[in-house]
C-alpha cells in the first residue's frame, strides 16, 4: 500500500513546480494565442472588441486576412524570397563552419590557436559596425541588392559562433574513434564525411535551427543588403512595410506574422529531436 | 605476419620523456605483452608502432620496412582500443567492413571475411545491431572482429579487457589467446595487469618510467626478476623485500635481518659470497613461505618466528600478514593452517627460491 502511494507522493511533491511551470507557459503563450485568434477574426471586429470575445458564441472566424495579405501585399512573393535568402544563408555557413571546426579541433597546423582566437574574438564585433564597409564592397562588386549579397553577409555574421559551437562539439568526440578510422585507412576527408558529419548531427541540427531562425527573423541585414524591392524583399521587410503604410489595418499584421512564423516552427519541431538524442551512445564505454 | 623492431626509440611530450630509447625486438607470430604501471610508456610505445605518435628519435621497423614516416593506414596493422572505438552510427557489420571498403576490397570478399570473423567470435547474430545495443563484452568482440577482418601483419591491443567485468575478462583472455593460436598474427598487447600479462604473453616486456626493465618469458620473469621493480611488480601478493646484511659464520652464509637469520643454501653460496658484510635486499615470494607445522622436513635454519596481524582465507590457501621484529612479511600458506590473528607462528622460508638485490642499483644479485 505504502509502495503504491509512492508515485502519487512524488507527483504531489512536484505539483507546485508543475503548476508554476504551466502557469509560466500559459502566460508566455497568451500574446501569441491572442495574435493567432485575431488573425482569423473579421477586420471590422478586431478594432472594437478583445480577441477573447471570439472564444464564446457566436463564432465568427474568417480567412480574409490571410487571403488579403497573400494576394494584395505580395506576401507570397516575400515568403519565397525569405526562403531563397534563408536556405542558402543557413546551409553555406553551416558547411563552412563544419569544415573549419574539424580542422580547428583535429588537425595541427601553424597559427591554429591564433586563428581560432581571432575567429572567437570576432564574436564581439557589433554587426552594425560592418554594415557600411561591407555594403560599399558589395556595391563595388555589383552585388548590392541581390540574394548572394545577403547570403555572403549572413555567412560572415554566422560563422564565428558556428565555428565556435561546432569546434567544441567535435573536440569532444572520442579521439579513439578518429584514430581507429585513420588506422582503418580513412583519409581526413573520409573521416569528415563518414564519421564526423554523422556524429555531429545533434550539433549541426541545433546550429541549423539557430541560424535559420536568425536569418528568417532578420530585418536589418536584409534591408541593408537587398533592400525593399518586392522582387527581392523577404517577409520581414515586407511586414515592416505593412506597418508603416497600413497602420490602421493592423489585423493584417496578425496574419502576416503567422505566415512568417509557420516555417520556423516547422523547422524547430522537425529538428528538435536531435537535441535530445544521444547519438554517441555506444561508441565508447559510457 | 611480421616481426616488429624498435631501435633506440624515444618519444618526448614537451619536457616529459614518455618512452626513453627503447630497443626491442618482437619476433614474428609471437604474443608479446607490454606491462607496467600507468605512465610507464607502454601505451605510448604501442601508439608509436601504430603510427599514432611520431617518434622523437630512433627507428621503428615492421617486417623489413622502416615505418617511421609511414602513415598508420599503410603500416598494415590493426589496433584494438581500450574503449573499443566502435563507430556508433554504423551496424556491427559496417563497423567490421569499414576498413575493407576503404581499401576497395570486392564486396564478396568483404562479406566472406566479415562473416568468417563474426562466426569465429560468436557475434554472427549481432551483425545488424548498432554498438549501443550491445553489451560490453559484445562490443569488445566487434572491436576484435574489426581488427581480424583486416588480416594485418600485426595486431596492436591497448588494454582491451580493462572495461570488462572480472569474469568476462578471464573468459575473453582465454579467447584472445585461442584466437592468437589460430591466426598466428604477431600481437603486441598492452596492459597494466600483471596477471593478464603472465597468462597471455609468450613474452613479456616490463616497462617503468619509459624504460624497458626486463624482457622475458612469464616464467623467467617470475623466477629470475632482473631488478627490484620487476620482482615487486610480477606476482601477487608481491614479493617480500627485507633490508638485510649478508653475514658469514662457521663457513656458512646467512641473510641477517636483525630479528632473524636465514641460512643461504649451499648451491647459492658462491654467487652470494662477494656480498658478505654488505647491505642487501633479501626477497622472497609469499608462496615460498610455509607454515612450519604443515611443512615436511622443515629446515630449522630457515625458520622465522612471527606474529600474525591479519589472516585472509582465500579458500585454496591463506594469506598471512606477519610481523617479525621491524619487518612485515606476507606469506601464502596452506589452507589447513591453524594460525589465527594475534597468534605467534613459525614459518619456514624456502631459501632455494630466495632473491638478493643490490640496494643501490636495485639490480638482482641472485
Amino acid at each position: 500500500m505504502a509502495q503504491a502511494l509512492q508515485p502519487l507522493r512524488a507527483t504531489l511533491r512536484r505539483a507546485p513546480l508543475h503548476v508554476v511551470l504551466l502557469g509560466l507557459c500559459a502566460l508566455w503563450l497568451v500574446p501569441t494565442v491572442g495574435l493567432l485568434i485575431s488573425s482569423f477574426r473579421p477586420p471590422r471586429l478586431v478594432p472594437v472588441s478583445g480577441w477573447w470575445t471570439a472564444l464564446v458564441p457566436p463564432y465568427q472566424f474568417t480567412l480574409q486576412n490571410y487571403r488579403q495579405v497573400l494576394d494584395a501585399y505580395s506576401m507570397g512573393r516575400s515568403f519565397l524570397n525569405s526562403l531563397f535568402i534563408t536556405i542558402p544563408a543557413t546551409i553555406i555557413p553551416v558547411i563552412v563552419a563544419a569544415y573549419a571546426a574539424y580542422a580547428f579541433a583535429w588537425m595541427r597546423f601553424r597559427g591554429q590557436e591564433v586563428l581560432f582566437t581571432i575567429v572567437v574574438g570576432s564574436l564581439v564585433i557589433p554587426l552594425q559596425m560592418t554594415l557600411i564597409p561591407v555594403l560599399r564592397l558589395f556595391t563595388a562588386l555589383g552585388l548590392a541588392g541581390t540574394f548572394p549579397a545577403v547570403w555572403l553577409a549572413h555567412t560572415g555574421y554566422g560563422l564565428p559562433f558556428a565555428i565556435y559551437l561546432l569546434r567544441n562539439f567535435l573536440g569532444a568526440l572520442p579521439r579513439d574513434l578518429l584514430e581507429s578510422a585513420a588506422i582503418d585507412g580513412a583519409a581526413p576527408l573520409t573521416v569528415f564525411v563518414r564519421l564526423i558529419l554523422p556524429l555531429s548531427v545533434p550539433a549541426i541540427a541545433s546550429l541549423v535551427i539557430f541560424q535559420f531562425l536568425w536569418v528568417w527573423n532578420d530585418l536589418l541585414v536584409a534591408l541593408i543588403y537587398v533592400g525593399g524591392a518586392p522582387q527581392v524583399a523577404p517577409m520581414t521587410v515586407t511586414v515592416s512595410h505593412l506597418v508603416s503604410s497600413l497602420g490602421q489595418n493592423w489585423q493584417l499584421l496578425t496574419a502576416a506574422a503567422f505566415i512568417s512564423m509557420v516555417l520556423p516552427l516547422a523547422v524547430f519541431f522537425s529538428l528538435q529531436q536531435f537535441f535530445v538524442r544521444g547519438i554517441l551512445a555506444g561508441a565508447v564505454k559510457g | 605476419m611480421a616481426r616488429v623492431q624498435l631501435s633506440g626509440v624515444t618519444k618526448k611530450f614537451g619536457a616529459v620523456t614518455a618512452v626513453n630509447e627503447i630497443t626491442l625486438e618482437i619476433p614474428d607470430k609471437q604474443f608479446t605483452v607490454l606491462v607496467g604501471p600507468s605512465g610507464c610508456g607502454k601505451t605510448t610505445a604501442l601508439r608509436l608502432i601504430a603510427g599514432l605518435e611520431e617518434a622523437t628519435a630512433g627507428d621503428i621497423f615492421i617486417g623489413e620496412r622502416r615505418v617511421n614516416d609511414v602513415p598508420p593506414k599503410d603500416r598494415d596493422i590493426a589496433m584494438v582500443f581500450q574503449n573499443y572505438a566502435l563507430y556508433p552510427h554504423m551496424t556491427v557489420y559496417d563497423n567490421m567492413a569499414f576498413g575493407l571498403r576503404l581499401r576497395k576490397y570486392p564486396k564478396t570478399e568483404i562479406d566472406r571475411r566479415v562473416k568468417e570473423a563474426a562466426e569465429m567470435l560468436g557475434i554472427g547474430m549481432l551483425l545488424d545491431r548498432k554498438p549501443k545495443q550491445l553489451s560490453g563484452g559484445q562490443r569488445q568482440r566487434v572491436a576484435l572482429g574489426r581488427a581480424i577482418v583486416r588480416e594485418p601483419q600485426v595486431f596492436l591491443m591497448d588494454e582491451p579487457l580493462s572495461n570488462l567485468d572480472a569474469k568476462l575478462r578471464v573468459q575473453t583472455r582465454a579467447e584472445i589467446k585461442k584466437l592468437h593460436a589460430r591466426l598466428q598474427t604477431t600481437t603486441i598487447y598492452v596492459t597494466h595487469d600483471q596477471v593478464e600479462a603472465m597468462t597471455m604473453g609468450d613474452r613479456i616486456v616490463v616497462m617503468k618510467d619509459g624504460l624497458v626493465q626486463q624482457v622475458d618469458t612469464p616464467l623467467n620473469l617470475y623466477e629470475r626478476p632482473a631488478n627490484l621493480f620487476v620482482a615487486g611488480f610480477i606476482g601477487s601478493p608481491a614479493m617480500n623485500f627485507i633490508d638485510s646484511a649478508l653475514a658469514e659464520a662457521g663457513g656458512k652464509l646467512f641473510v641477517d635481518a636483525g630479528t632473524f637469520r636465514l641460512e643461504v643454501p649451499a648451491d647459492l653460496v658462491s654467487q652470494a659470497r662477494p656480498w658478505v658484510g654488505r647491505r642487501v635486499v633479501f626477497g622472497v615470494r609469499p608462496e615460498d613461505i610455509a607454515d612450519r607445522a604443515l611443512a615436511n622436513g622443515a629446515q630449522p635454519a630457515w625458520t622465522i618466528k612471527a606474529g600474525v596481524d591479519v589472516h585472509e582465507p582465500l579458500g585454496s590457501d591463506v594469506i598471512l600478514y606477519l610481523t617479525a621484529g621491524a619487518h612485515s612479511i606476507v606469506a601464502r600458506v596452506d589452507a589447513r593452517t591453524q594460525a589465527k590473528m594475534g597468534d605467534n607462528v613459525e614459518v619456514v622460508v624456502n631459501m632455494r627460491k630466495m632473491h638478493l638485490f643490490n640496494p643501490e642499483t636495485q639490480q638482482a644479485i641472485l
